[in-house]
């Protein structure tokens, strides 16, 4: 690492890059090996170790305490005392910190902002305002984009480059290659715990996504042209609130046929996520049809909903997707535990769902140990196949995936796009949420764009990426001002 | 719970998935490697590597996992540690023992022995009194250990199950203590007050004070479901509402005994007790043949059945069970229901039994609350709580010839009992003793802190 270089650390899930940012970082204790600072081999026994040699770390989930302010964070674990009785904390020193920090690298925030107040960007940007207090050279972001929207995004990578200008070395470790490519001085590639070659930024995707998995993958969607065949599911003036009883769907009119991919791409957070547990059940709808295949379909069960030939993968997985202690066979069976041949009254049938679990496993090329292992300790692109394999193993009129491919390496993704259109292609009506706009516009024969609960406008995947973008801040094209009551760029500000 | 909405900060969410990435860093080490040669090498050559080994023989196996940190192992250290613990308090509480310690340095040998028989001696009794007494002459006395330790144990089973179960399913079920009281209440009031036929009169006393069980059961499991009430504080506080129900009912005409001025019922009529199995002179009576068998069934229910299909994955993940079309809202009452219901059964077998055979303020002793130590011991495993329940069943058994043949108090055995669970519940500690490999007890423990 250079002073003032913004190093890429590039590999798929599991490569090890992860693992390797936390023996730098003193988390872990290396087996072989060491570490040089300035040319010096530097022994880790902790993260304060790590931190008193000038190294910082911005992990992929945040640590911050949810309930105190972003001053008492930054100060949490250097709390600073004052009085002549030693234990009254420094609260002024602690936001005035956070306030010069702030000005110094343009990153603002508010030192009495209540960290659960704050949305995921802001809560990273406190992050690194927290490594940068305690005065670090180096600075290790780990998958730091995974959780962003497209426009924190390009806030974070803008905050990394004046940090680059300040003179800090930064260890960039992702496996989103245009993020890579538009900031990286220097890309290093890791796969199965070695450094397999290290590329400049000017290397081609491709190129990239080549050394990442040790083999060419194709990062477009082949496809035939969709034959769209008789709407399956008709959505007319849905309404819904989210938890905080705050509308989050507000009238929207959909359609999806059989036999042709709906993309709906949008930032997060702008009502895809109730959108799709209304039609699955797991939300009140307040207004509004919902129907499937000519049958009203609101206020079933989410069972009779996935019954009726539903399939569903879950935007969080480890959530609502796996139960991660169960194993890989009963996590293959889930939602059908109880049909046959699974289940026959209250008894469970095991020969079967091993059975079953075998051949999905072939089929769906998922990497485990058996089918007995849990869940839990598969890859992240294995799990989210076991998710597909379960959802696409009977008979589909709907199929539903929202961020199928998140947090999921590029050998997985590809065999999961080739999966959802294989489903298009025998007549499954396709709906994908997803917020990576490649991801939509790869795999929709039509693009629904929402914005603030609304169907902002739907467009074919030849529309340039930048009317699409323009579509999810807001904009349309006709207008060519932000609709709606206000900017889209408040929500950020 | 279901909005993952990063741009509002979605605040529920970020110790969840701390929490996940704490548990994901503790397997990072050893599964990332593992899961990357999957990655890249076909199907053939990831079996080589087990092929090319030498098989290693049957005897080092059974060496390598009994030294391994597996379940049974721990237990059963525990047990020695925690005997080794009773067996300083045992020194320690004894005047005589101790006063030879004073001149420990002239004459070690005198402080040595007379530790030694006093412990050998009370663990002695403890084993005499439990299992068998090699003094023992005749069918009576041989098999009486036995018939006490079983006639201690079936009530633990089913409050053990209990608390196992509601485990499974993600609740704590601190409630068992009042569900048996409730059970037990009904079981007898069933017991004498209705005239029936021997057999019938039986059943209908246990259906009585499992449907007792269950409906207190039931109250903790609909409030969770229907309002998010916590189950531990609703069934902390049912247990006071049946203790004190107990009392109060006692007293009452037409259930206190007519006889007696004390707080004590009518006795059950013979007709709905249970028989005993090895003639009258010993205590040991069907419960414990129900107690097997309700053990099966709940194996059979969590393992083999949808409904504990159900159950566990709603205990796991409560999420993606409900995403999966599992009714969490209706696993919960009927988990608490039945858990209910075990508990309730386990009350009935205390005066059904050959333990009591009227209500008394403490009829049911502590069966609740050692439920869940027996539940925490069996490692919320049907068979494991068998073999729990039979061990506190044992030691209670055994703790009563203790006291009474080595004057060493109840209490000690109530401290013993404490102990091996402190040091079942602490795996860490015992491996760490131990140096045990890290295996399976680790995750056992994860799942054991989840129920909160």
């Amino acid at each position: 690492m250079e002073p003032g270089e913004i190093h890429a650390l590039l590999g798929e899930n599991g490569a090890g890059k992860s693992t390797l940012m936390n023996v730098l970082y003193g988390l872990y204790q290396p087996d072989e090996g060491e570490i040089l600072v300035d040319g010096k081999p530097l022994k880790l026994k902790g993260p304060s170790d790590a931190i008193a040699a000038g190294i910082g770390m911005v992990h992929q989930h945040f640590m911050l305490v949810p309930v105190f302010t972003v001053a008492e964070n930054v100060m949490l674990g250097a709390e600073q005392v004052r009085g002549p009785f030693a234990g009254i904390l420094d609260r002024r020193r602690a936001r005035r910190e956070v306030a010069e920090v702030s000005e110094r690298y343009n990153l603002r925030v508010d030192p009495d902002a209540v960290i659960e107040d704050l949305p995921v960007g802001i809560q990273q940007r406190v992050e690194i305002v927290k490594a940068l207090t305690r005065d670090v050279d180096l600075l290790i972001l780990d998958e730091p984009t995974a959780v962003l929207t497209p426009q924190e995004t390009e806030e974070l990578l803008t905050v990394m480059r004046s940090l680059k200008a300040a003179g800090k070395s930064i260890v960039f470790i992702t496996h989103k290659l245009g993020e890579v490519k538009a900031i990286a001085d220097r890309i290093t590639v890791i796969r199965r715990g070695k450094t397999v070659g290290t590329a400049e930024p000017s290397a081609s995707r491709d190129e990239l996504a080549a050394l990442m998995v040790g083999r060419s993958v194709r990062l477009t969607v082949d496809k035939k042209p969709a034959e769209p065949g008789k709407p399956i599911l008709e959505i007319a003036g849905l309404v819904v609130d989210d938890d905080r009883q705050v509308r989050a769907v507000d009238g929207i009119d959909l359609t999806v046929r059989a036999g042709e991919v709906l993309g709906v791409a949008g930032v997060q957070g702008n009502g895809q996520t109730e959108l799709i547990e209304a039609i699955m059940g797991l939300r009140p709808t307040l207004a509004g049809t919902v129907s499937l295949d000519g049958e009203v379909v609101n206020g079933w069960s989410t069972k009779k909903v996935l019954r009726a030939g539903v399939g569903y993968v879950p935007e969080d997985r480890s959530v609502d997707g796996l139960v991660k202690e169960f194993s890989v066979a009963e996590n293959l069976v889930l939602d059908i535990y109880d049909r046959p041949p699974f289940g026959k009254g209250l008894s469970l049938k095991p020969d079967a769902i091993g059975k079953s679990a075998k051949e999905r496993i072939e089929q769906f090329d998922i990497r485990t140990s058996s089918a007995d292992a849990a869940v839990g300790t598969l890859s992240g692109g294995n799990q989210q196949k076991v998710i597909v394999a379960r959802e696409l193993s009977r008979p589909l009129k709907l199929f539903i995936a929202a961020q199928p491919t998140r947090g999921v390496d590029v050998g997985s993704i590809e065999f999961i796009h080739s999966r959802v259109i294989r489903e298009r292609d025998i007549g499954t009506a396709v709906m994908v949420v997803s917020s990576e706009l490649d991801e939509v516009i790869g795999l929709a024969d039509r693009i629904a764009v929402m914005y603030r609960g609304r169907i902002i406008g739907i467009v074919g995947p030849d529309t340039p990426r930048e009317e699409i973008g323009l579509l999810m801040a807001g904009i349309t094209p006709d207008t060519a001002t932000p609709t709606a009551d206000s900017p889209a760029n408040e929500d950020e500000a | 719970m279901t909005n993952p909405n990063p741009v509002s900060g979605s605040p529920d969410k970020e110790p969840a998935t701390e929490a996940q990435e704490a548990r994901g860093e503790a397997r990072a080490t050893p599964t990332a490697p593992a899961g990357d040669t999957e990655r890249q090498v076909p199907a053939t050559a990831t079996k080589q590597p087990a092929a090319g080994e030498p098989r290693p023989s049957l005897g080092k196996l059974f060496l390598d996992n009994l030294w391994a940190a597996n379940t049974v192992t721990v237990t059963v250290l525990a047990v020695v540690l925690a005997m080794l613990v009773g067996a300083v308090l045992i020194i320690v509480s004894d005047p005589e023992v101790l006063a030879t310690y004073s001149y420990i340095t002239a004459r070690p040998a005198d402080a040595l022995n007379a530790s030694w028989t006093v412990v050998s001696e009370a663990y002695a009794n403890l084993f005499k009194g439990a299992i068998f007494d090699p003094d023992a002459v005749g069918f009576t006395a041989v098999m009486g250990p036995i018939s006490e330790t079983l006639t201690y144990t079936a009530p633990l089973v089913f409050t053990g199950l209990s608390v196992a179960l509601a485990f499974r399913g993600g609740l704590f079920n601190i409630g068992a203590q009042g569900q048996a009281t409730i059970g037990v209440i009904l079981a007898a009031v069933a017991g004498f007050a209705l005239p029936l036929p021997p057999g019938v009169h039986l059943l209908v006393a246990l259906i009585a004070g499992a449907l007792g069980g269950a409906l207190w059961g039931f109250i903790p499991g609909i409030l969770k479901a229907r309002t998010g009430a916590h189950e531990v504080i609703n069934t902390i506080m049912l247990n006071y509402v049946a203790i004190y129900f107990l009392s109060w009912i006692i007293i009452q005409g037409g259930v206190q005994n007519p006889d007696r001025a004390d707080a004590i019922s009518k006795p059950v009529d013979s007709s709905a007790q249970l028989p005993r199995l090895l003639g009258d002179n010993l205590r040991v009576h069907a419960g414990i043949l129900l107690a097997v068998l309700a053990t099966w069934f709940i194996a059979w229910l969590l393992n083999r059945s949808t409904l504990g299909f159900e159950l566990r994955a709603v205990g796991e993940n409560p999420d993606a069970a409900r995403t999966a079309g599992i009714s969490v809202t209706k696993t919960y009452v009927l988990v608490m229901a039945t858990a209910g219901l075990l508990a309730g059964l386990g009350g009935s077998n205390m005066v059904l039994g050959s333990t009591a055979n009227a209500l008394t303020p403490l009829v049911i002793a502590q069966i609740g609350f050692d439920g869940i130590l027996v539940a925490l011991l069996g490692r919320v495993r049907p068979w494991g709580v068998l073999l729990a329940a039979l061990l506190f069943g044992a030691l209670q058994a055994g703790g009563n010839r203790m006291q009474s043949y080595s004057g060493i108090s109840l209490e000690l055995v109530t401290v013993l009992q404490a102990l091996i669970v402190i040091f079942i519940a602490a795996p860490a500690l015992v491996k760490a003793i131990f140096q045990l490999r890290a295996a399976r007890a680790a995750r056992l423990q994860t799942s054991l802190a989840k129920g909160w």
